[in-house]
């Protein structure tokens, strides 16, 4: 696989994963010249703080640059410039300048875009921007109604509400979260919902929206009509691929020679994949010995709990409390398969799950 | 002189230093948050696994001095 020489490197995707491969060629001595291309007109910054702290203006935008001012990676920043094509028999990336970025090797970080709902007063969050608008719409209180109750969703009534707004989430599934944890722990940790004095409405799909200039309410499935000043929407990521269905998608242009891909794009969805993945991504293009892979991990913070899950969980594993107590909402559970753990999960045990999650990396993962 | 610099008041105990390098990170008992057990790595290897501390810590609360 290894590419014999690669002496010019694109990344396609300027954000956490495009920061890390840059960093990450640079870790393993590659000289050469590296050009990153990134749609939006942003340096790095973090998304995690902007369904979180910066919604409640506890971070600002200087706090969430991801890359110090002065950190000098030698690299050529393509800010503001989108990639519309791609040919990975030159490895050719077609920019909307009219330009074709031509090199050795080229890495494939576009992340994803959140799934839209096309409605007045209806918002999605995904990048600064979009925070810095829903930021806006948030400094007066009212009614909101979060459209979906995974992680962001999650995050955002949390938001809203220590800004004082009545908060009601709706979601499809009856058990939230029950993808990621499972019914019995997804559950338990959207009862933070209720604690907080936010109402939660599972297993019904929203049927409509309604208002014209503003929006005015969401209509549930079973009939029901929800009073909204402001709506949220937190349905999940569609990967960033569309410039590369010229060439076959993102299976086909990966499966070339020096052409990786790395991050949201792939699938994922968390932060610390993102940021570490890369290393393996590039290690493949310059032909270098991947670094150890670990078992999947992300966290969110909700409601001042900090949730961490970690590991491979798979519907039929068995969980149980390993410290604490669920209705405290400060506990330590554990995922099992065949005597084994499979997946950790802590509310508000960070050191303990530390200590379970290391224990996972020495069990032998699928991929 | 490197020196890692730790901000716990910052950090939010995700342990990714931790499982980076346990001889230089630990997390306090209490809250989780970091503990320096080594704040100048000895060698060049020790000096790698704290660049990557730096940057895979998701509240930005580890950095280098010169
Ligand atoms: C509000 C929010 C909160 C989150 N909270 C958490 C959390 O608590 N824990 C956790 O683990 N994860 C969290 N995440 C997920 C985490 O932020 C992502 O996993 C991470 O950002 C992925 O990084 P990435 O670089 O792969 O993709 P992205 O961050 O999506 O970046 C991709 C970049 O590529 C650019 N791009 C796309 N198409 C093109 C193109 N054709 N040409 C050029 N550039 C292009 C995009 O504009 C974007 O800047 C959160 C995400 C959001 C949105
Ligand atoms: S990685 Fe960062 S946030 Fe996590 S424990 Fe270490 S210093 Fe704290």
């Amino acid at each position: 696989m290894a590419v014999v020489c690669v002496e010019k490197v694109a990344i396609v995707g300027a954000s956490l994963a495009g920061l890390a491969a840059v960093r990450a060629l640079r870790r393993q001595s590659f000289a050469g010249e590296i050009v990153v291309v990134g749609a939006e007109p942003h340096r790095p910054y973090d998304r995690p703080p902007l369904s979180k702290d910066f919604l409640t203006g506890a971070v600002t935008t200087a706090g969430l640059a991801l890359s110090p001012d002065d950190e000098d990676l030698g690299a050529d920043w393509r800010l503001g410039v989108t990639a519309t094509g791609f040919d990975p028999r030159t490895r050719s990336v077609r920019l909307d300048t009219g330009e074709v970025l031509r090199a050795d090797g080229v890495v494939i970080a576009t992340g994803a875009r959140a799934r839209p709902i096309e409605h007045v007063g209806v918002h999605t969050l995904r990048t600064l921007d979009d925070a810095i608008v829903l930021r806006e719409a948030l400094r007066q209180t009212g009614r909101l109604v979060v459209i979906g109750a995974g992680f962001i969703g999650a995050e955002v009534a949390s938001s809203a509400r220590k800004l004082g707004w009545d908060v009601t989430v709706v979601e499809s599934l009856s058990t939230p979260l029950s993808g990621q944890l499972g019914t019995e722990m997804g559950e338990i940790v959207s009862r933070l919902h209720g604690d907080h004095g936010v109402r939660l409405l599972t297993g019904v799909p929203v049927s409509g929206l309604t208002g014209t200039d503003r929006i005015e309410a969401v209509q549930l499935a079973d009939g029901a009509r929800i009073e909204a000043d402001l709506v949220v929407a937190g349905i999940g990521a569609i990967p960033n691929v569309e410039w590369l269905a010229e060439a076959g998608g993102l299976a086909a242009v990966t499966s070339v020679p020096g052409v990786v891909a790395t991050g949201d794009v792939t699938g994922s969805q968390h932060w610390t994949f993102a940021v570490e993945h890369p290393a393996t991504a590039v290690a493949s293009l310059l032909g270098a010995d991947p670094p150890v892979a670990r078992a999947p991990y992300f966290w969110s913070d909700q409601y001042g709990v900090m949730i961490q899950f970690a590991g491979h969980r798979q519907p039929g594993d068995t969980v149980r409390i390993v410290e604490g107590d669920p209705e405290q909402r400060r506990f330590l559970a554990v995922y099992e398969r065949d005597g084994q753990p499979s997946a950790v999960l802590g509310l508000n045990q960070p050191k303990l799950f530390t200590r379970w999650r290391r224990q996972l990396r020495s069990v032998p993962q699928e991929a | 002189m490197t020196e890692i610099v730790a901000d716990a008041g910052r950090c939010v105990g995700a342990g990714q230093c931790v499982l980076t390098d346990p001889d230089a990170f630990d997390q306090s008992d209490e809250d989780g948050t970091v503990v320096l057990l080594q704040a100048v790595p000895a060698d060049d290897e020790a000096l790698k696994r704290a660049q990557i501390a730096v940057e895979i810590c998701p509240s930005r609360a580890l950095s280098l001095t010169d």
